[in-house]
């Protein structure tokens, strides 16, 4: 796609006056030093809500009450769902973007970047807040994290506490994606023109534009939210004339953008290592672009599929099914075009690439499981079920946190310098796939059965099965740990890694050294 | 270990999972329909779940095959494409031609599902934190449906029953053959009333009524639950049908009104104080046991204790004001419980669970404070 002529001084700015020590994280402008913390952030998160996973699953192992009283594991569902999606998967994705996006481009850095250091230290506070509600009285946030009123208005402190969190959130949000709309609109080396711009480039592009346009949604309805807690407004009170309705469309609006958010950035990185390892280049690159602004757009238009049983008009119910159905064409396209691109390569399977395949087929599941939920008489059946948990895992898990390991995979030896042990990366790939797929599979049949989400206890019909996710859940929890440990291995040393070390991979991020200098591209490469 | 030990193992092993898999149910897909919608839902899952396993597999057979022949190991050669018009509308024409042919017969079920009118009879049901209340219009029946699985077997102290968080005290009844409609509002927080064998699941949304239908086809119990998170107990608030003869169904009714009239009638006699306090602990355990607790230490700082409160060693008549009327998340009691049952409670709160106020508070007190 692009070959580069670049002048490296291997140096560079190193030699003088960058802060060393505790400084160099607090103050840093560097979009490397950045996006390593996004990154470091993001896998703390992770765990953290990884845990609580484990303790859902344990409650979960048998019918009965065991480790959590009920109000304890309304906390444990609702503050693993926030977590790991405002903790976990977006800032990783944002990390990808700090360390990839200038590297790629062949910009010498973000944009803005004070305003870079500001928006990942905004996210400090709002973990913290998020973490300290759990020790507020009554306890963390407990009506799920789609925290729908009134349900949501009778929660205590901690309530008020992820609002706050959440609208910090929502800020660093939106100031990363100025910064990477800016950054990609301005900073692209010469002749690298928006049509030769890698895939990642391209998805994480749409992706900020989602960002800007869905997370002020959001502050929109935890505002209304918080009016009405504390400031006599009714907004999602019937008695007084508002409707509690409301909250979910204008949740929803923000919610399903969402959802593409944190899968886009992931196709992106599918797009990216699949040619490499395929050693041929992505098939079909324009309808790619096409498909993925498609969409964005259609994702803003398809979030009452969200509410099928609050009892909306025939009308709103036909209009939403069609329009979610539609998305599932711009989503074939790019299964599709990654089986395409596969098609006749020469292909090799390094952990990156085992990643990667196994996305594409399991995020197919999530995807075609979610066809099935959008038929809206089938989602009555499986709204708010276990079907449902398993449909987002398979896209959510399966689909984004995969994709993120195996681009963090693809691209540790340009971030380290050193090759990471590829015999541990196999383990981590074949222990997670296992365990995911145990995990999550047989919620689709909990789910169809009738077993509802969101509860600590079930009727003895689904104890097997459960007993079977609880099994899987624990090994994936597990297996996360050999990944660190891969990736602090890899940090501390291992084999010398080439400024290139993949055999397919093109782009200007291995045109420079491994690891990346301080400093890269302070004199512009030239894309022809 | 020699061939003898594996042997053995072996008969173990499989003994063992011969035994589990009869115990076992291992249900596999949506429950079985009873109500011509959920007849309809069931065949357009299978339609649909085909379908997608078909795509699925043609897709999957591809790639597969690709993965075992494309391989660097393998010797292959990568070939440089990256474009191919035809393919590529094809397989953008073909998708959306099969969602056509998905949306026809979903569309005609949800005109279907949509259709409330022409009814034979109106229940209203409402949710409650944690428990449905269901009035039959027109036929002044009206009762409170509370899970009837005792607390011992959730806390694993008791064996668990084969209904386990699936039974209720008093079931919804209703005639088969009948297309019953049905209202659906809340007190406190959205809830969702949902009988999976019937391919009804409908929100309960506080200050709006909703509305759904069903008509049965077989007699029998359907089990369903609270399908939106309601809060501490929504994993705790099943539903239960019973769809039973138009004979039985009028007899039901009929018992329902005489129990009914026997209540009205026993809020005119004086109350014993043991009577009330004995009467007042049942009632005390099915509704307010689960935010006050059994033993009336609460759940501060959401649900405060009653175990030496100012409330309940207080005036009665305060008392009796906020159990008729309710506080911020208490709910107001006037329009669910009858004077006598009001009459109780309020009295074993004053004289149990840690309090001895000593005052009794009679029936017709109640009636005369509403």
């Amino acid at each position: 796609m692009s070959t580069a002529t670049a002048k490296h001084d291997d140096h560079g700015h190193d030699s003088h006056g960058h802060p060393t020590g505790l400084m160099r994280w607090v103050k840093s402008t560097n979009h490397k030093d950045i996006g390593t913390m996004y990154l470091w952030f993001s896998f703390t998160m992770f765990l953290f809500a990884g845990a609580m996973a484990m303790g859902i699953r344990a409650e979960l192992f048998q019918p009965g009450l065991q480790f959590f009283q009920p109000q304890v594991f309304n906390q444990l569902t609702t503050l693993h769902g926030l977590i790991m999606i405002f903790g976990a998967i977006m800032p990783a994705f944002v990390g990808f973007a700090n360390w990839q996006v200038p590297l790629m481009i062949g910009a010498p850095d973000m944009a803005f970047p004070r305003l870079n250091n500001m928006s990942f230290w905004l996210l400090i506070p709002a973990a913290l807040l998020l973490v300290a509600s759990i020790f507020v009285p009554g306890g963390a946030v407990a009506g799920g994290w789609t925290m729908y009123p009134p349900l949501a208005i009778q929660g205590g402190l901690s309530m008020d506490m992820s609002i706050f969190a959440l609208h910090i959130l929502g800020v660093s949000s939106i100031v990363g994606s100025i910064n990477i709309i800016t950054t990609i609109f301005n900073m692209r080396a010469p002749g690298m023109t928006l049509m030769k711009m890698p895939m990642f480039v391209w998805t994480w592009l749409i992706t900020a534009y989602l960002l800007i346009a869905a997370m002020p949604v959001l502050a929109g309805a935890l505002t209304m939210m918080i009016t009405d807690r504390h400031f006599g407004t009714h907004f999602f009170n019937a008695a007084g004339g508002g409707d509690p309705v409301l909250f979910q469309h204008v949740f929803w609006f923000f919610g399903h953008p969402e959802v593409y958010i944190m899968i886009l950035p992931a196709f992106g990185i599918l797009s990216t290592i699949i040619p490499t390892f395929s050693r041929k280049p992505l098939f079909g690159y324009a309808s790619m672009v096409y498909a993925t602004t498609a969409i964005a757009v259609l994702s803003f238009v398809v979030w009452a599929h969200h509410m099928f049983t609050t009892g909306m008009p025939v009308a709103g119910q036909l209009f939403f099914m069609y329009s979610t159905m539609l998305i599932s064409v711009p989503t074939g396209v790019k299964v599709f075009n990654w089986v395409a691109t596969m098609w006749k390569g020469s292909m090799t399977f390094e952990t990156p690439m085992l990643f990667a395949v196994a996305v594409v087929f399991l995020f197919t599941i999530g995807g075609l499981s979610g066809l099935v939920c959008a038929i809206l008489p089938v989602d009555i059946q499986v709204q708010d079920t276990y079907y449902v948990v398993a449909h987002f895992h398979y896209v959510l898990f399966s689909g984004a946190a995969m994709s993120i390991m195996g681009g963090v995979y693809y691209w540790l030896p340009k971030w380290t310098g050193h090759m990471y042990d590829e015999t541990l990366g196999k383990w981590h790939f074949w222990l997670t796939t296992i365990a995911f797929n145990v995990t999550f599979f047989p919620m689709h049949f909990t789910g169809l059965a009738g077993m509802p989400r969101r509860i600590p206890d079930y009727s003895q019909q689904f104890a097997e099965f459960n007993m079977i996710s609880s099994y899987g859940a624990f090994a994936l929890g597990l297996s996360q740990l050999l990944f660190l440990y891969v990736v602090i291995k890899c940090i501390k040393g291992g084999a010398k890694a080439p400024a290139s070390p993949w055999e397919g991979a093109h782009g200007l991020e291995w045109t420079v050294p491994s690891p990346a200098p301080f400093h890269t591209f302070e004199t512009p490469p030239v894309v022809k | 270990m020699n061939k003898r030990t594996i042997l053995s193992f072996c008969t173990v092993f499989l003994s063992f999972l011969a035994s589990s898999s009869v115990q076992a149910e291992y249900a596999l897909n949506l429950r079985a329909p009873v109500t011509e919608i959920a007849t309809q839902i069931y065949d357009l899952h299978m339609l649909i779940m085909y379908v997608c396993i078909a795509i699925f597999i043609v897709v999957f057979s591809i790639m597969f095959y690709s993965l075992y022949k494309h391989r660097k190991s393998a010797g292959h050669k990568a070939v440089q494409f990256h474009e191919h018009h035809m393919l590529e509308v094809v397989w953008t024409i073909i998708p959306a031609l099969i969602l056509i042919g998905m949306a026809v017969p979903a569309t005609k079920t949800i005109l279907a599902m949509k259709d409330t009118r022409e009814a034979d009879m109106t229940i209203k049901a409402t949710g409650h934190q944690w428990k449905w209340e269901y009035e039959y219009l027109g036929k002044d029946v009206r009762f409170i449906s509370t899970l009837a699985t005792p607390q011992e077997q959730i806390h694993n102290t008791a064996p668990k029953g084969e209904h386990y968080l699936l039974e209720v005290d008093n079931p919804v009844v209703v005639p088969v053959g009948k297309k019953v409609r049905v209202l659906l509002t809340a007190q406190d927080v959205i809830h969702a009333w949902w009988v999976p064998s019937f391919g009804v699941k409908q929100d309960a949304i506080p200050g709006f009524i909703k509305e759904t239908w069903f008509r049965v086809e077989k007699e029998g119990t359907y089990r369903g639950q609270c399908a939106e998170l309601c809060g501490k107990d929504h994993g705790f608030m099943p539903i239960v049908v019973e769809a039973v003869s138009e004979e039985k169904y009028n007899e039901w009714i009929a018992s329902k009104k005489a129990a009914a009239a026997e209540a009205a009638a026993s809020g005119d006699k004086e109350w014993s104080k043991d009577d009330l306090i004995a009467n007042g602990k049942t009632v005390y355990e099915k509704n307010c046991a689960a935010c006050h607790q059994a033993n009336g230490a609460g759940l501060p700082p959401a649900f405060p204790a009653l175990t030496g409160s100012k409330i309940a060693n207080g005036p009665i008549a305060d008392h009796l004001h906020i159990v008729l009327n309710g506080k911020n998340v208490m709910p107001h009691w006037k329009e669910l419980l009858n004077d006598v049952e009001i009459a109780s409670v309020v009295t074993y709160e004053r004289n149990g669970l840690g309090n001895s106020v000593g005052d009794v508070l009679q029936p017709a007190q109640v009636k005369a404070a509403r």
